[in-house]
This record gives structure tokens, C-alpha cells and sequence, in this order.
């Protein structure tokens, strides 16, 4: 499926073996066009993660390359890359390591050299976004898990990404979180590339999905028509939960 | 994460005291105890002016007595420390109830005795008027090694997840059994201590990578401008400058 418009993310023929020599990434190709909501899926150990650090440049291709809305994945380009693509980690303690949400979330511009009102404006806005502007001067230890979760997605807004990328979101959160996470994300006017295997929040939120297998993408298309397809998920470890079945996609 | 909303040692409040930028108050601590340390110790006056002091800076913060004394339990080590020169002290010695003690160790043990906790007594008043993460900033503001600093901050802010890790393995471990009585369970808390900084120092690499994602090159970002002016730095300065008078008078006198 080639994306119309501007393209946020291009991925292609991306390979990567980790440094003892294990092969994570075979040759992704994909391409991801500006306001998409995309979901990643695959099973434990299909390379989700690996191709997920690639995105800003944590880990450098082998093969192949990465572009950010035009912009490639290099040394010299990593600072501009890493406002461009917002990162948000499967564990929010991992995210939010200053004493207080505000800090947390100025952290990301403020490296970026933004100082002062405008600083103090892209907090607040962001924090709005996600329904947190009450929590500004809270320690992020004391919220709870689901609101951890959605101070972290603030802090990676308030770094205005071109992309935002979302590792398990909906892991370890209770139904109400989970939707009102939902909720937020489908409000936010920003490109979402969900790495997830949690499938019904794939449907929910994102039209269309790639499924990483063994290092490649073996589908790319319609989320319903994917999940749809029992044959294709059995192949590749995918399974809608009990009882669970997508609606109906005229073939 | 069962800590209170404050950290433990500061005490809330909206004084002159509380309000003061922390760097003017690290400062004004510090500056304190070296006045105490230069006083002579033969000089008590000079060391009841010093409780004047702390005492007028505590009532201005309204930080109770009570508390600065429970407080002080910190001190107890020294202090019976301190306690033991005056019998193991050499040279001459008096009759005290029909204890022999030195003279020398008398007059060493009133000397760390009366030093330290003038020092605590003002250390404690800087926690309960200054939250650790202003005492952080204000560190950063005295130019301090920024490593050490930054070290710092995340202690704060993974304290309380890696009490709360350590709690989770004791239950673990109690839910199938384990019941630490003697030294032969030993080896099984160190394996516990051994895998609970495995994952401290895991989840230290999980941050960094978090925080290279936004863009960390190395330097904490600017994000408090924290000013001090100069009236804040007068105000803070009265209490090591008085405590610095009375010295320099102590000596002259002496």
C-alpha cells in the first residue's frame, strides 16, 4: 500500500544484526504518509523494538536507511531527528525521570533551546493535550499508572514530533485507561506509527497495519482485513483475544 | 510510591524562610558552620549567641522545637563518641561524682559536641525549609560538578521505585516461604540485593536511552532561571555573618 501525500516516515530495505550476531531485521521496507495512524504488529522477538530504535537513530542501520519526513537518519542529522520522532517507552518510569511532570515534560524542548514563555507554553499545551494540566507540579511517582502513561505521550508532544511512535501503549493499563488513552490518541492531528500486539486497540485506532514477522514485513493493509484473515495471524503467532471478532470486510 | 505528597524532612510552609532561593540558603548554611568551627571553644557566649541565632531563624520559619530535636536522634553516633574522650582523655585529670575524667577530653568533647550540633541543628533547619529538588537546583546554581548533581536528582526520583522493587521481592520471596532468621539465609538476601541492582542498573540504561530520544547531549537543559537578588543574598546572608562577628569578637576577647 504506497501512502498518498506527504510521507512522515520511509523506511527501506532496513537490515540490522545486533553486535554477537544475532539477525533482528531482514529488510523492512515501509512508508508511513503525514496524519496516518499506523499499528505495528508482531509477536514477541519479531524485531518490533529493534526496528522501533531505529526510527531516531539509537541504533544505526547495517543496511539500508531511514528518512524523517525527508530528513535521513545520520549522525549529523540526530538532533533535528529526535524532535521529529517522538518516542514513547513501554514503561513510564523509564520516561519520566525528573522530580516533577513540568520538568518532565520541558525537558525534551528545552533541550531542544527553547527557553522562557515558550517553554512554559509548550508545557502547558502539551500537558493539556492529554488531560494532565492539573498534575504540572506533582512528583510522577505519585499518579497513577494510567496517568504516567499519558504525562508520558505529553512529553514527547511538547517536542512537536512529526511522528509519534508508541511502544505498547495499552500494556499494563486498566480498561477506563485504556480507553480514555485511546481517546486521547485519536484526538491528537499528529502521525501515530502503535508498536503493539494488543489487536482490538490496533482496530480501534489505526486503519491501517504492518505485521512484523522474523524480521520482515510480511502484510501491510487495512487493519480490518488483516485481522480478518485468521490463516495470516496463526502464521505469525498474532491472536484475537476470546471471543473476539473483527467486523465483517466485504472481500 | 507510599511516601507522602512532601519529602520527609521538609516541613511545608510559605515564611521568608521557605521563600528565599535555595542556593542563598546552601550557602548561608555552609557559611554558618564554618563561623561555628572557627569559634573558640573556651568562648560559651559565644556559642549561646549561635543558638540565638538558630533559634531566631527558626522561629521565622515557624520550623517547632520539637521537631528540630526529634530530629536530632541523627547526631547520636557522634555524640557517644564524644562522650568517650573525657575517660580515655591523657594530661591532667579532675574528680566529676567520683569519676575520674581528663581535662583535655573535656573540653575536646564540649568542643564536637557543641560544633556538631550547632551544624546539624542548621542543616536541619535547610531540609524543612527547602524541598530536595530546590536544594538540587540551587546546587546546580553554585556550579556544582553538574555529573554529581544530575547523579542526585535521580536518586530522588528512583528512590521510592526501587523501595518499592525491593518491597515486591520480599514479598516474593515470603509467598513461597522465606523467612530470614539466621546467617544461613544470607546468600539468598545477597541474591535478591545482587538482582535488585541488576534491574536498577538496567532500567538506568532504559533512561538514558529515554533520554537521548529528547535530545540530552550531556548537560541537564536549563529549565528554572531561579534568579537571587541581591536583597534575597543580604537576608541570607545575616546568619553566617553574625555567627562570623560573634567568632572574630571570641577571639579578640580570648
Amino acid at each position: 500500500m504506497k501512502p498518498q501525500g506527504a510521507v512522515s516516515l520511509e523506511v527501506r530495505r532496513l537490515a540490522y544484526a545486533y553486535p554477537d550476531g544475532t539477525q533482528a531485521l531482514f529488510g523492512v521496507d515501509l512508508s508511513i504518509a503525514r496524519g496516518e495512524r499506523v499499528a505495528l504488529l508482531g509477536p514477541n522477538g519479531a524485531g518490533k523494538t529493534t526496528l522501533v530504535m531505529h526510527l531516531n537513530g539509537i541504533l544505526t542501520p547495517g543496511h539500508g536507511s531511514v528518512e524523517v519526513a525527508g530528513l535521513p537518519v545520520r549522525a549529523d542529522t540526530l538532533r533535528e531527528i529526535r524532535r521529529r520522532v517522538g518516542l514513547v517507552f513501554q514503561d513510564p518510569d523509564d520516561q519520566l525521570f525528573m522530580p516533577t511532570v513540568r520538568e518532565d515534560v520541558a525537558f525534551g524542548p528545552a533541550n531542544m533551546g527553547v527557553r522562557g514563555a515558550e517553554l512554559e507554553r509548550r508545557v502547558a499545551d502539551a500537558l493539556e493535550r492529554v488531560g494532565m494540566a492539573g498534575v504540572a507540579d506533582r512528583p510522577p511517582h505519585h499518579l497513577s499508572f494510567g496517568q504516567r502513561r499519558r504525562v508520558a505521550v505529553a512529553t514527547v508532544l511538547a517536542m512537536e514530533p512529526e511522528i509519534l511512535v508508541l511502544d505498547e501503549p495499552s500494556s499494563n493499563l486498566d480498561p477506563a485507561s485504556r480507553r480514555e488513552l485511546a481517546q486521547i490518541l485519536k484526538n491528537l492531528d499528529v502521525t501515530v506509527l502503535m508498536v503493539t500486539h494488543d489487536l482490538p486497540y490496533a482496530l480501534e485506532l489505526c486503519e491501517r497495519s504492518l505485521i512484523l514477522s522474523g524480521g520482515v514485513i510480511v502484510a501491510d493493509g487495512p487493519t480490518d482485513k488483516l485481522l480478518g484473515d485468521g490463516d495470516l495471524l496463526a502464521a505469525h503467532r498474532l491472536e484475537l483475544p476470546y471471543g473476539f471478532a473483527p467486523p465483517a470486510h466485504p472481500r | 510510591m507510599s511516601a507522602g505528597h512532601h519529602h520527609t524532612l521538609y516541613l511545608p510552609g510559605d515564611t521568608p524562610i521557605h521563600r528565599l532561593p535555595p542556593q542563598c540558603k546552601l550557602l548561608a548554611a555552609v557559611g554558618f558552620a564554618v563561623a561555628v568551627v572557627a569559634t573558640p571553644r573556651e568562648a560559651w557566649w559565644a556559642f549561646a549567641v549561635d543558638v540565638l541565632l538558630l533559634a531566631g531563624v527558626a522561629a521565622v520559619a515557624r520550623v517547632p522545637a520539637a521537631l528540630v530535636l526529634r530530629r536530632m536522634v541523627i547526631e547520636v553516633p557522634f555524640v557517644l563518641f564524644a562522650v568517650a574522650i573525657p575517660f580515655i582523655g591523657l594530661g591532667e585529670r579532675v574528680e566529676v561524682a567520683g569519676v575520674s575524667l581528663s581535662v583535655a577530653g573535656l573540653w575536646a568533647a564540649w568542643n564536637i559536641l557543641v560544633k556538631a550540633t550547632l551544624g546539624v541543628v542548621a542543616s536541619i533547619l535547610l531540609a524543612a525549609t527547602t524541598e530536595p529538588r530546590m536544594m538540587l537546583l540551587g546546587a546546580e546554581r553554585l556550579r556544582l560538578p553538574s555529573l554529581l548533581v544530575q547523579i542526585a536528582t535521580f536518586m530522588l526520583r528512583y528512590m521510592d521505585v526501587i523501595i518499592d522493587q525491593a518491597r515486591r521481592m520480599r514479598i516474593a520471596r515470603e509467598s513461597r516461604g522465606f523467612v530470614a532468621r539466621d546467617i544461613r539465609h544470607a546468600p539468598t538476601l545477597a541474591r535478591s540485593a545482587g538482582a535488585l541492582f541488576i534491574r536498577s542498573y538496567e532500567r538506568g540504561e532504559r533512561v538514558h536511552l529515554a533520554m537521548l530520544s529528547r535530545g540530552y547531549t550531556g548537560q541537564m537543559p536549563v529549565i528554572h532561571e531561579l534568579p537571587a537578588p541581591r536583597r534575597d543574598w543580604a537576608v541570607a546572608a545575616a546568619l553566617p555573618g553574625l555567627a562570623l562577628a560573634t567568632a572574630a569578637l571570641a577571639w579578640s576577647l580570648a
